[in-house]
């Protein structure tokens, strides 16, 4: 029992959709049949949904936790759900398809493995769908699965569905798309969401939930050690006098006891004496764990340092920088003007130096001469920071090539960048 | 990795950001099986070093004793240190005004009481157990949610948080609250628990208690509740699913004695944890109402 629940792996999706397209519907029918609903919230539910004189019960006012969104019938924000099976436990982010909360899309993708992309099969391939497309292969989300949902509604035809496989091929070409595979639903229905439907014999896939459940999650492709220092270790007690303890999370790689490592900025070079995960004496540890490491020579490191595996390809150390950002306040983004740059646990003041060009976010055509970011605007653009940063592009990756800007006066994140 | 481990790491990672981030932050520790396993993850993120962050506790002065022996025997474990805010006192000195009646809470009291605290300690960041499984206005929240010099929560207007880089930048007077078992649901708690074996007040065990049903649910008949002279008071076996003070704290039927056991209930219940928590059931955004006034 207890036992047969601790070894589940984790997978990080995010859902887009637009007010009509069945996204709400999605996620509803996913937690409701994998039993992740409880009574009292499905009745609360159905409260609502009578009051708001719906028919049916509205499995959307599940996942529309705001007072506002549930007075306008849309989701605004990113919301996080939870559901697990047997086999995984999955966390999703479930974001507004409107092109106005772009900046929630890409929130909400910059922590997912997958994506979600759901077409209502009446409407086939839409502008929003490639949009959608766009942002996920723009946040480097390695896998992309299309819901060709509301088969109902064509009469389960397999020629709609191939049709629109064909349309989104062809409509996404000029994307770097990356895995992608197609499955016709009903989320209302719950055809081929958790069980397989026979309305669809010429479906040879798998349902969503098995295919969510078995689909491989990839790591970064690179595996020299990399990570950042956090926060170092020191206490104050005679029994650990002379500990000093490098924390920080592996951004990738594996690390094992003995392995030569490099400082940078600095540059220093030592080995690894010991690896901790609290009370823990661990041999090895590998990306994604949150680790103390200890080292062999007394060398200056401090947070925003990195340690990295000294052969192999080192990080670049740089103040100059290509980045595509995408802008996230109401106030533009001017040139010029000094923000806060948040670069995994560095910070310092950067301004950008030029726009080379906005995409269109709709066409994703290239927009030149242009001088300022307005609110959801993605562009590639020049920055400089006042002291040089250890970084790899976003490709290579992700904790390395990423951060955040923030306004020196109200410091809000107003935007966010991905390094080239 | 599994679930757990990368849990845990995302955490670790979390609370390792806090404290290098603020200059006073500190653990809201309710005594709850949330704030414990907070104060466990952080316990680790520092090892070998002190726990860089005090454990402040609410006291609304309707708690269980359990849960108080409970705290007191942990800071002493973990020679943490220990701030008290009291709701009595904030009554005592006319900040709040103590409500009446048989469904009388001082669950609403206990915001005055926390920015109080929060205020005279100069507190930057509260460290809270909070996940968003447990209500809908929670699935929203930041991992670091700014609040105002007010305490306000603007639900409308929050930070946009991507990968794992927390901005926790923030004006004089201002502060955050940090949620680092935001991605945790109830059996990622439970499970926790049991793969790590963290100790917990009995009161999660099942145990006879004296017990009246009110609306549902089963209540302690302690002095601090007003029974109508219907309710009558019986012994049951009941254990907490959640617990917070002992007015706002359903009690389950249960004869769990272990967190197997616990785990295997868990997993067959049909109704949210805080299914059993007088204080949401006020209206349908009770929490978000809360929530925005600086409620944890």
């Amino acid at each position: 029992m207890a036992n047969g629940y601790l070894d589940m792996q984790l997978l990080r999706f995010t859902t887009a959709g637009s007010v009509d397209d069945g996204k709400s519907t999605l996620i509803g029918r996913l937690l409701y049949d994998s039993k992740s609903i409880f009574e009292d919230q499905l009745e609360a539910v159905e409260q609502a949904s009578k009051s708001r004189g719906n028919e049916d019960v509205n499995l959307a006012l599940l996942t529309d936790g705001l007072k506002a969104e549930r007075e306008q019938g849309i989701t605004i924000d990113v919301a996080y759900r939870y559901f697990a099976t047997p086999k995984r436990k999955f966390i999703i982010a479930d974001t507004p398809g409107h092109i106005q909360y772009t900046r929630n899309m890409v929130t909400g993708a910059s922590t997912a493995d997958l994506a979600i992309i759901l077409i209502d099969a009446r409407h086939g391939v839409m502008e929003q769908t490639i949009r959608h497309s766009y942002i996920a292969t723009l946040l480097g989300i390695s896998r992309i699965v299309v819901c060709v949902n509301k088969m109902d509604l064509v009469d389960f035809s397999k020629d709609v569905f191939d049709k629109i496989i064909v349309d989104y091929k062809e409509m996404s070409k000029h994307l770097d798309i990356p895995d992608t595979d197609f499955i016709p639903i009903s989320a209302k229905n719950g055809d081929n969401v958790v069980n397989k439907s026979d309305n669809t014999a010429w479906y040879t896939g798998k349902p969503l939930l098995e295919y969510l459940e078995t689909v491989e999650i990839k790591k970064s492709e690179n595996q020299e050690f990399r990570m950042a220092v956090q926060y170092v270790v020191r206490p104050i007690s005679d029994k650990f006098a002379d500990f000093r303890g490098y924390a920080g999370r592996i951004a990738q790689g594996v690390l094992h006891i003995g392995d030569k490592i490099k400082v940078l900025p600095s540059g220093t070079v030592s080995t690894v004496k010991g690896i901790y995960n609290g009370t823990q004496e661990l041999n090895e540890a590998q990306e994604g764990e949150s680790v103390n490491i200890t080292l062999n020579d007394d060398i200056d490191i401090s947070r925003g340092d990195y340690l990295v595996a000294d052969d192999g390809n080192l990080p670049k150390v740089d103040n100059l920088f290509v980045l595509n950002i995408c802008w996230f306040n109401t106030t533009p983004m001017q040139l010029r003007k000094k923000y806060i740059v948040r670069h995994a646990t560095q910070e310092v003041q950067g301004l950008f130096t030029a726009i080379d060009f906005k995409t269109d976010i709709s066409t994703q055509e290239k927009i030149h001469e242009v001088n300022e970011l307005q609110l959801n605007d993605i562009a590639q653009v020049q920055l400089k920071t006042a002291n040089p940063l250890v970084f790899e592009s976003y490709k290579q990756n992700k904790v390395l090539g990423s951060l955040i800007f923030v306004d020196p006066f109200s410091f809000e994140t107003v935007g966010a960048g991905m390094i080239i | 990795m599994t679930h757990l481990n990368e849990l845990e790491a995302e955490s670790i990672y979390i609370l390792r950001e806090t404290a290098a981030q603020f200059q006073r932050p500190a653990i809201l520790f309710s005594g709850g099986k949330d704030s414990i396993v907070v104060t466990h993850l952080a316990y680790k993120a520092f090892y070998p070093a002190k726990l860089p962050f005090p454990l402040v506790h609410i006291d609304t002065g309707h708690n269980f004793k359990e849960t108080i022996e409970y705290r007191d025997n942990l800071v002493k474990k973990l020679g943490a240190d220990l701030i008290v805010g009291s709701v009595q006192e904030s009554i005592d000195k006319g900040r709040v005004k103590e409500e009446t009646g048989y469904n009388a809470s001082r669950n609403a009291l206990q915001t005055t009481t926390l920015l109080d605290t929060i205020e005279s300690n100069k507190f930057d960041a509260c460290i809270g157990g909070a996940r968003r499984d447990e209500e809908k206005a929670r699935a929203k929240e930041r991992i670091f949610s700014h609040r105002d010099e007010f305490g306000q929560w603007n639900p409308k207007n929050q930070r946009p948080e991507l990968w794992n880089i927390f901005n926790g930048k923030k004006n004089q007077g201002e502060h955050f609250r940090v949620f680092p078992i935001s991605n945790w649901t109830e059996m990622d708690v439970w499970q926790y628990i049991y793969k790590e074996k963290i100790e917990l007040p009995s009161l999660y065990y099942t145990h006879t208690r004296k017990c009246f049903y009110r609306d549902g649910q089963w209540l302690a008949a302690e002095d601090c509740i007003k029974r109508r002279p219907e309710e009558e008071v019986v012994e049951k076996q009941v254990r907490c699913r959640t617990i917070g003070d002992i007015t706002c704290t359903g009690l389950t039927l249960s004869t769990a004695h272990t967190i197997e056991d616990i785990i295997a209930e868990t997993a067959a219940t049909r109704v949210t944890e805080r299914g059993g928590r007088a204080d949401d059931k006020r209206s349908e955004t009770a929490m978000e109402d809360r929530k925005i006034n600086g409620y944890f």
